[in-house]
């Protein structure tokens, strides 16, 4: 894959994230220097002065591993997601935010309008009194300034490109950020195979509960608990005491970090394989596990406000189900009074 | 969960069939365009062959299908006609015929859903069309099935010893087969041991009852376990694992003789509810009636002097048996049995008529209900069968008989007992024979098919009883006129000549309506079978499989399954048995191979799943860290797969991949016909 | 709108195997007549309903979804109708916050004998769901632009491409 004898050309950006993704890729250690002898860096926004023009100067394809984070949620994102993708050969959406949307595209569940209402007129460290929003284009007396468009729904990046590899997490655990390399480089430097388009790199199988020390048993929840509401007993599964834990609901990779320290899974390394919905999947697991049954003859509305009484103990189910997947979710996103 | 990433549909070979039904299908729905729609739309999602015909369930219509899947080579059929309830098994044996897994053919019902409930013909032409679309996105995605294969215990479990049970025991036991005979009451026989005359015969109901029951009792292929109660059923047909509660006797069964001196010595007389109506009595230690069958006697000890005040114990020291057969440390003992089938034959309970309180009953010292009466009459009865009046001496000279009391009134019961008719002009016929009262029937509508049933109502109309139609108002002593002094008065409009009219009598009868029993529910649940709105067992289907259940293996029969004379119970008990000896001789059952199964590879053992089963089918394996379902015990309904967080269990028949084409196929018409651009296909999630 | 150009819902329901699709079956051997905005999907039980189904058929421009199953105490697998009906609820409260109005999603429960009351909730769905307006979910999940999605589907990849177009305004 490499052109002759040049060493590989590596990419990272960053578009709608937090630099968490850069951090875990730079922790990978010693490892860092393989990583050196191996690649010639092409474009690392976060670490090299690199400038979009020299990507736009590349020919297409001219990046051998571009390694995408962030989500898309300004037509910079989407242009620059265009651009690394006509000018990469593997094109990977790293971590949570690129793979699912993650944290950004809770957004999804309000609308553009309440987010710059949010960030431009109601912040209280503001002082903003005439109302001013960013525009995308403003008349300056040097000549017309522009800004990216600031879109209504945060996108994966295989909403709007191509993706070949998906790298999940929030962000992606060192050790299988290492692992992924080592796959690729293996690719590029002994012409080892590569795996089929749409794998989900540096993953399990399995759920996170594969990865998790806790004691499981049989499940009946008769109501469930904020983290604040109450103290776990140590050594036993979280979700049989009411702490709602997206580890079942997600792909193992991560080692149980969260759920060995008392907090449940948050489900940031996304679905299992073949999954079409995350959230949806957390919450049939979830209610079927409620203890609220009935008998024969019960009243039924009776028996449906029980229900509804077990149910509300669970808090903003959809910021709890899809809190790393809305994007990724069957629906994108929320349906809000200011569409548009 | 998954949609794998390129479709099969493509390589799939369809035929779509669209059905007239003659008109009941053509006569609203537009097929020959139907089909013409699905050939040329549907051709990029597999369809090679769409056709319509007169009737498709039709051997020729059959054939149809059959000729295409071997000269077209179709891997999958749509057949768009009835409700797949109606003619599923009809095409799927068609495309086994042919050589295709009968699983590979999916039925849409554009009759019951279209045809029958839409009526403009435009629309209800879109929606069938939309209805096929679902059907062909949905077949490519079917899998071959086989049939699961389950070996059948030849032990029957027969609930409820009223004739119908003893009718169903006694079938499979003379075919040489063993049956365990559970009854709640201490003695088998039921409602009809306690019958005087039978109609429309008027042979006695001993005569020819009590010789069966001796027969259940010394059959040696029958196990009778009285005074028991199923408490638990597990397992699956053909090996159901039932846990009954023998009830303590206090009698010990291997050493009574059934002598019956502990009854006539016992000192205490309590009235008897039960066979007796309240109308005699029996003692603390009893047997239901003379010819109960099994003879041991049962101490009730709620009535006992030794067990309510700690001393008596007239019964034991005077049993003559070595050693005493009365033994007051006996306790309920729990029993497992293995049986292959079950039938439920667990019969009804009389309504109430105090709940009909103008009807005086409870109140009125000679208002009877038909059980009452019953027993009046019964020469075994508590008088000896002298149809006399409460004071024990006087015979009324005027009888009124109420018909359908709780029973077609939309304030108790608005179905039809079917008895109650029958019964009262056989009551009146006794009536008229013992006393030679005056008889008053009050009827709504005379109700008498059957052989010879309405032969007997005109002789009982020819004996001189008269009828009056209309529902009774009330029954009351409140005299109005000189005549009606010390009498009853049944207050009643007379519809035949519209007007009300007030007949005094000595004696009212009231046709009590039969009603289900009161635990039907609770017992529907324990045996997984389900109760009509009105409580009675639901059959499987209500002209076609009138003995069977939706549950395998569970089969119903006599009054349990709806109100009934006594050779229809003897018929469903037969036919039952017949069932039940049929899955015997076959020595195992082909269940339908709808199932779950977990992935053990996606599973991490979360244990979600774990207590969702009603029917124990999934398990945890420790030692492999998964669960796992035992196919025999799955059921089918999915609510497994439909709860794994991880996507790991699968359904067979209703899998994601199925329900999710169904949906899209379903949406790829808007409501007039319309292709819908807007039919997305979900994000493919990428796959490793 | 005017009567000939009113907005006509589409709606999939789901029904169970035991009793609500028999419960449709009645309807139709009875001759009730409800409005052809139903598209029904037949389960072996509401339990499994896989709340994916519901998220799946919004998703693909369903404007409601009908849940049926048999009542509480009469499933036919004796309580997985229990576990439908938690499923349910969880769901809507989900719903609701992603603005779909709860009377979009219904649980109506109708037993095989009950064919009168499953046209009635049809037609009482139908009418409610008129009343709401259009879903137009494709539209809302691609930001407004309508997903260039190919029906042998390689996601919404091209959307991206087409110019936003504001959608019908989402009602409350």
């Amino acid at each position: 894959m490499s052109t002759n004898g040049a060493k590989p050309k590596l990419a990272m950006y960053w578009a709608a994230s937090c630099g968490g993704c850069e951090i875990a890729t730079l922790n990978i250690g010693e490892h860092i220097l393989t990583v050196d002898q191996v690649f010639d860096l092409a474009f690392f926004p976060c670490i090299a002065d690199f400038k979009v023009s020299d990507v736009e100067g590349y020919p297409d394809g001219y990046i051998d591993l571009c390694l995408f984070n962030g989500a898309i949620r300004s037509s910079e994102n989407e242009h620059m997601a265009h651009l690394l993708r006509r000018k990469s050969k593997i094109l990977v959406a790293f971590g949570s935010c690129a793979y699912e949307g993650c944290i950004p595209a809770l957004a999804n569940l309000t609308s553009r309008q309440a987010v710059l209402r949010t960030v431009y007129l109601d912040n209280p460290s503001l002082d903003n009194p005439s109302g001013v929003l960013p525009q995308t284009t403003t008349p300056a007396p040097e000549g017309e300034l522009t800004l990216p468009a600031f879109y209504h729904t945060v996108k994966t990046l295989d909403q709007v490109v191509d993706v070949d590899y998906y790298v999940p997490g929030c962000p992606p655990e060192s050790h299988q950020i290492w692992a992924v390399l080592q796959t690729v480089v293996a690719a590029l430097t002994e012409g080892a195979p590569l795996p089929p388009k749409g794998t989900i790199l540096g993953a399990g199988q399995v759920a996170v509960c594969e990865e998790c020390p806790l004691a499981r048993h049989e499940k009946t929840i008769p109501r469930f608990y904020r983290p604040y509401e109450i103290v776990p007993k140590p050594g036993l599964c979280l979700l049989e005491q009411g702490l709602v834990c997206l580890g079942p609901a997600t792909v193992c990779g991560c080692g149980a970090l969260c759920p060995r320290v008392g907090m449940g899974c948050r489900g940031c390394y996304g679905p299992l394989p073949g999954v079409v919905d995350q959230g949806a999947r957390i919450l049939t697991a979830l209610a079927s596990v409620i203890d609220v049954t009935g008998k024969p003859g019960d009243n039924e509305e009776e028996l449906a406000r029980r229900v509804q009484d077990a149910v509300s103990t669970i808090p903003d189910p959809a910021g709890l189900f899809y809190y790393f997947s809305m994007a990724h979710s069957l629906l994108h996103r929320a349906r809000v009074a200011d569409n548009q | 969960m998954s949609t794998a990433p390129s479709s099969p549909k493509s390589q799939e070979r369809i035929g779509v069939y669209v059905c007239h039904c003659g008109s009941n299908i053509a006569g609203v729905v537009d097929v020959k365009d139907v089909a013409q729609w699905a050939g040329r739309e549907l051709a990029e999602d597999g369809v090679v062959i769409a056709r319509d015909y007169q009737f498709m369930c039709s051997n020729l219509g059959q054939e149809l299908i059959e000729a295409d899947i071997k000269e077209q080579g179709l891997t999958r059929v749509v057949v768009a006609a009835c409700s797949p309830h109606l003619h599923e098994a009809t095409f799927r044996t068609a495309c086994q015929r042919a050589g295709l897994n009968p699983y590979l053919c999916e039925m849409v019902s554009i009759r019951e859903q279209v045809s029958w409930v839409h009526t403009d013909r435009d629309l209800a032409t879109a929606k069938a069309k939309a209805l096929i679309a679902g059907g062909v996105e949905r077949v490519a995605w079917h899998e071959p099935l086989e049939p699961l294969i389950v070996p059948i215990n030849p032990t029957t479990l027969v609930v409820g010893g009223g004739i119908a049970g003893i009718q169903a025991a006694l079938e499979i036991a003379d075919s040489g087969y063993p049956v365990i005979l559970v009854e709640r009451e201490p003695s088998i026989g039921g409602h009809m041991a306690q019958f005087d005359k039978t109609f429309p015969t008027l042979d006695c109901a001993a005569c020819i009852l009590t010789p069966k029951m001796v027969a259940v009792g010394s059959h040696p292929n029958i196990t009778l376990l009285t005074y028991s109660e199923v408490e638990r059923v597990d397992g699956y047909v053909g090996s159901f694992l039932v846990t009954i509660r023998k009830k303590a006797r206090y009698v010990n069964a291997e050493t009574c003789t059934g002598c019956g001196l502990c009854i006539e010595k016992c000192p205490v007389r309590v009235v008897d509810e039960v066979f007796e109506a309240g109308l005699g009595y029996r003692k603390a230690v009893y047997r239901s009636f003379p010819q109960a069958v099994p003879k041991y006697p049962v101490i009730d000890t709620e009535h006992c002097t030794y067990f309510q005040r700690g001393k008596c114990k007239a019964c034991q020291i005077f049993c003559p048996t070595q050693p005493k057969s009365i033994n007051f440390e006996q306790k309920d003992e729990i029993i497992q049995v293995e049986v292959g089938n079950i039938i439920l034959a667990t019969g009804y309970e009389l309504f109430d008529c105090r709940r009909i309180p103008q009807y005086g009953y409870g109140r009125l010292a000679n208002v009877y209900t038909s059980l009452e009466f019953e027993r009046l009459c019964n020469a075994a009865g508590p008088t000896g069968g002298e149809v006399v009046l409460r004071d024990g001496v006087t015979k009324p000279k005027t009888v009124g008989i109420i018909h359908c009391v709780g029973s077609r009134d939309s304030k108790y019961n608005s179905y039809c007992s079917v008895i109650c008719c029958m019964q009262s002009l056989k009551f009146a016929h006794l009536v008229k024979e013992r006393t030679g009262a005056e008889v008053y029937n009050f009827y709504i509508d005379m109700r008498t098919p059957f052989k010879d049933y309405d032969e007997f109502y005109q002789k009982v109309l020819a004996e001189g009883v008269h009828f009056v139609r209309g529902r009774v108002a009330e029954v009351t002593d409140a005299a109005r006129h000189p005549g009606e002094e010390g009498k009853i008065i049944v207050q009643v409009e007379d519809t035949l000549i519209g007007r009300q009219r007030r007949i005094p009598v000595d004696m009212v009868i009231l046709s009590a309506a039969l009603e289900p029993r009161r635990d039907a529910q609770e017992v529907a649940h324990k045996f997984g079978i389900a109760c009509s709105a009105n409580g009675w067992f639901i059959e499987k289907h209500p002209k076609l499989d009138p003995v069977a259940t939706m549950t395998e293996g569970i089969f119903i029969a006599g009054c349990a399954q709806g109100p009934k004379d006594i050779p229809a119970t003897v018929a469903q008990g037969a036919a039952a048995a017949a069932r039940v000896i049929g899955r015997i001789h076959q020595g195992h059952l082909a269940l339908e191979p709808v199932r779950a199964s977990v992935i053990a590879e996606r599973c991490s053992g979360c244990r979600i799943c774990n207590n969702l089963c009603p029917f124990n089918a999934i398990s945890f394996r420790e030692d492999l860290g998964v669960t796992e379902i035992n196919p025999a015990l799955c059921q089918g309904c999915g609510t497994c797969v439909a709860a794994c967080p991880a996507g790991a269990i699968t359904g067979t028949q209703f899998s994601n991949e199925q329900v999710f084409a169904q949906i899209e196929g379903l949406l790829m018409l808007d409501f007039s016909g319309a292709p819908r651009g807007a039919a997305v296909r979900m994000l493919e999630p990428a796959l490793s | 709108m005017s009567e000939s150009e009113r907005f006509e819902p589409l709606i999939i329901g789901f029904t169970c195997n035991w009793c609500s699709y028999r419960a449709a079956d009645l309807a139709g051997t009875s001759r009730m007549k409800y409005p052809p905005n139903v598209r029904l999907i037949r389960l072996m039980c509401s339990g499994r309903l896989d709340p994916t189904f519901v998220l799946k058929a919004l998703a693909n421009g369903a404007d409601g979804v009908l849940i049926t199953g048999c009542h509480p105490g009469e499933c036919h697998y004796l309580e997985q109708n229990y576990k439908a009906m938690r499923r349910y609820y969880l769901l809507r409260a989900m719903l609701t916050q992603m603005g779909i109005e709860p009377e979009r999603v219904r649980l109506v429960w109708a037993s095989a004998a009950e064919g009168a009351r499953f046209a009635e909730e049809v037609t009482r769905m139908v009418e409610d769901v008129r009343r709401l307006g259009p879903l137009n979910w494709p539209a809302i999940a691609a930001d407004g632009a309508e997903p260039a999605a190919s029906r042998n589907g390689h996601g919404p990849a091209a959307a991206a491409e087409t110019a936003p177009v504001v959608p019908e305004e989402a009602k409350p």
